[in-house]
């Protein structure tokens, strides 16, 4: 369902990613797991056609991914890392602008706009802005928001990051039902490891940009010679902290919203 | 067209809920209505071109939907840095589409604001001919469809709000200052008189001003024929633009 061969990506000087080859079998649960700025989301942004690799190839559903954008951007859903979401709309707003934009009939839009939003336990805020919403509840409407439609392929970037562990529970539990009983792929990061042993059937390891193990959580620890995943990702990327690029975004957000306060 | 529509839909909605926005876009027109139309309007007068307020008043609508078309072009950063561009480039529908519904909703909201100036200047004193408004309103849209598209197109290629403050001073305001809104563009020195031809806005105030007060410096006709054409072009730029960004 996804073929990578090859994926290179610089930026002037920068490796972020190095070479990196994987496949994804159709109807598998994936987790790409790695330290903080290993070239994860990179790698999605190549997949999802946000971002030109400097080369290499992505297929997507047999289709390569900068060559048929559009036809490729019809198969994926994703749910980002870092918000995406319209501040000054209301949650149930953003969940049918998303439904129109993937071609979803309006009835049943708004039949799985209310389900989802009952799910993630937002149904009685669905007429509030965004801008008025907790960090916790923007993630629960990104999440809802991605599986508003039903895509081949579910790109999830650390979705559960700040996340209590009720709702990171409803959010695998369906994910997994999605997996199961409508074949979906699912391609996952995360930063919690005992997330990706639960859920995913195969795991690759990706450190400075490159993969640095790839299998089943099983062999992973076989691998290792450890007892759980984290200890397999520990031995397997060391245990340094990274360095994360600066969020050079931060300080503009704060002056964009300066500009429009009301 | 559901894509154009709910893009189009979306960026109505934002303008109505800012109210700010709406207060405060009203604070610089009628700044430069009170300020110059009252304050030069004798020496307008006495130089035998008549009431300067009916000269400004095209002038300053066309100016407001100018500052409000570049900055609905430009919110695209707004986008860029809150994360609903990602939502809107992944999205399975061709990015012309997305450029469009944004362009013309960012058009359509340029177009109320000036309505309402016009309602302002008529406040004011500006006397309109009333059976113009139809024309006037197809100029309004010409001028809101260049310069909406003309700000996606540099919000395209601008990751943030470090050079919003460079496009402002080199590109709008003279945009605005060598239009014609404030003077008019005859016997003006040679190289005036070129950069005044050149700038795209020179033929929007000439438009309004021709089919309101029914003075022209180059013609109606051509009035409308250069904005059509700029329109297309610059729509073509900002979609090839915005087609591009990768995130």
């Amino acid at each position: 369902m996804i073929k990578v061969q090859n994926l290179v990506k610089t930026y002037g000087q920068i490796e972020a990613v190095r070479d990196i080859s994987f496949d994804v079998q159709q109807g598998e649960i994936f987790a790409f797991l790695g330290p903080n700025g290993a070239g994860k989301t990179t790698t999605i942004k190549m997949l999802t056609t946000l971002l030109r690799p400097t080369s290499g190839t992505v297929e997507i559903d047999g289709l390569d991914a900068s060559k048929h954008q559009n036809e490729v951007r019809k198969r994926f859903g994703i749910v980002f890392q870092d918000p995406s979401l319209d501040d000054e709309l209301t949650a149930w707003e953003n969940m049918d602008i998303h439904g129109a934009l993937y071609g979803v009939p309006r009835k049943l839009r708004h039949e799985r706009t209310d389900m989802l939003l009952k799910l993630f336990e937002l149904a009685d805020r669905r007429d509030s802005f965004v801008k008025t919403f907790s960090g916790g509840m923007r993630r629960r409407l990104e999440i809802a928001r991605g599986l508003l439609h039903t895509p081949k392929i579910l790109f999830l970037d650390e979705p559960t990051l700040g996340l209590d562990p009720q709702t990171r529970n409803q959010l695998w539990t369906h994910v997994q039902k999605l997996n199961q009983e409508e074949r979906v792929t699912v391609f996952l990061t995360t930063h919690y490891m005992e997330e990706a042993d639960r859920v995913a059937q195969r795991i690759a390891v990706i450190d400075h940009g490159k993969i640095v193990a790839q299998g089943t959580s099983a062999e992973l620890k076989q691998r290792t010679d450890t007892e759980t995943l984290e200890q397999a990702f520990l031995a397997l990327t060391g245990s340094s902290i990274r360095e994360e690029g600066a969020e050079a975004n931060r300080d503009l957000r704060n002056m964009a919203r300066m500009w429009r306060k009301n | 067209m559901t894509t154009i529509y709910i893009l189009w839909l979306r960026q109505l909605k934002r303008y109505v809920r800012s109210r700010t926005r709406i207060v405060a876009s009203l604070g610089q027109p009628l700044l430069y209505l009170l300020g110059l139309g009252f304050g030069f309007s004798p020496v307008f007068e006495k130089a035998g071109q008549g009431s300067y307020i009916q000269f400004l008043a095209p002038g300053v609508i066309a100016m407001t939907v100018l500052f409000s078309s570049i900055f609905s072009g430009i919110e695209l950063i707004f986008d860029r840095q809150f994360g609903f561009l990602k939502e809107m480039l992944v999205a399975p529908v061709p990015r012309l589409l997305i450029m469009v519904g944004r362009t013309l909703g960012g058009a359509t909201v340029s177009i109320i604001q000036g309505l309402m100036v016009t309602v302002v200047c008529v406040i004011a004193g500006f006397r309109p001919s009333l059976s113009s408004l139809p024309a006037a309103l197809l100029f309004l849209a010409l001028i809101a469809i260049v310069f909406t598209a003309m700000g996606t197109a540099i919000a395209s290629v601008l990751s943030d709000f470090q050079g919003f403050q460079l496009v402002m001073n080199f590109l709008v305001m003279p945009i605005f200052f060598l239009s014609g809104a404030l003077f008019p563009l005859k016997n003006l020195p040679k190289a005036m008189e070129i950069l005044a031809t050149l700038d795209p806005l020179s033929y929007g105030v000439d438009g309004l001003r021709s089919v309101l007060i029914g003075a022209s410096h180059f013609g109606v006709a051509t009035d409308f024929a250069v904005l059509s054409v700029l329109s297309v072009v610059f729509m073509a730029i900002g979609a090839k633009l915005f087609s591009r960004i990768q995130l």
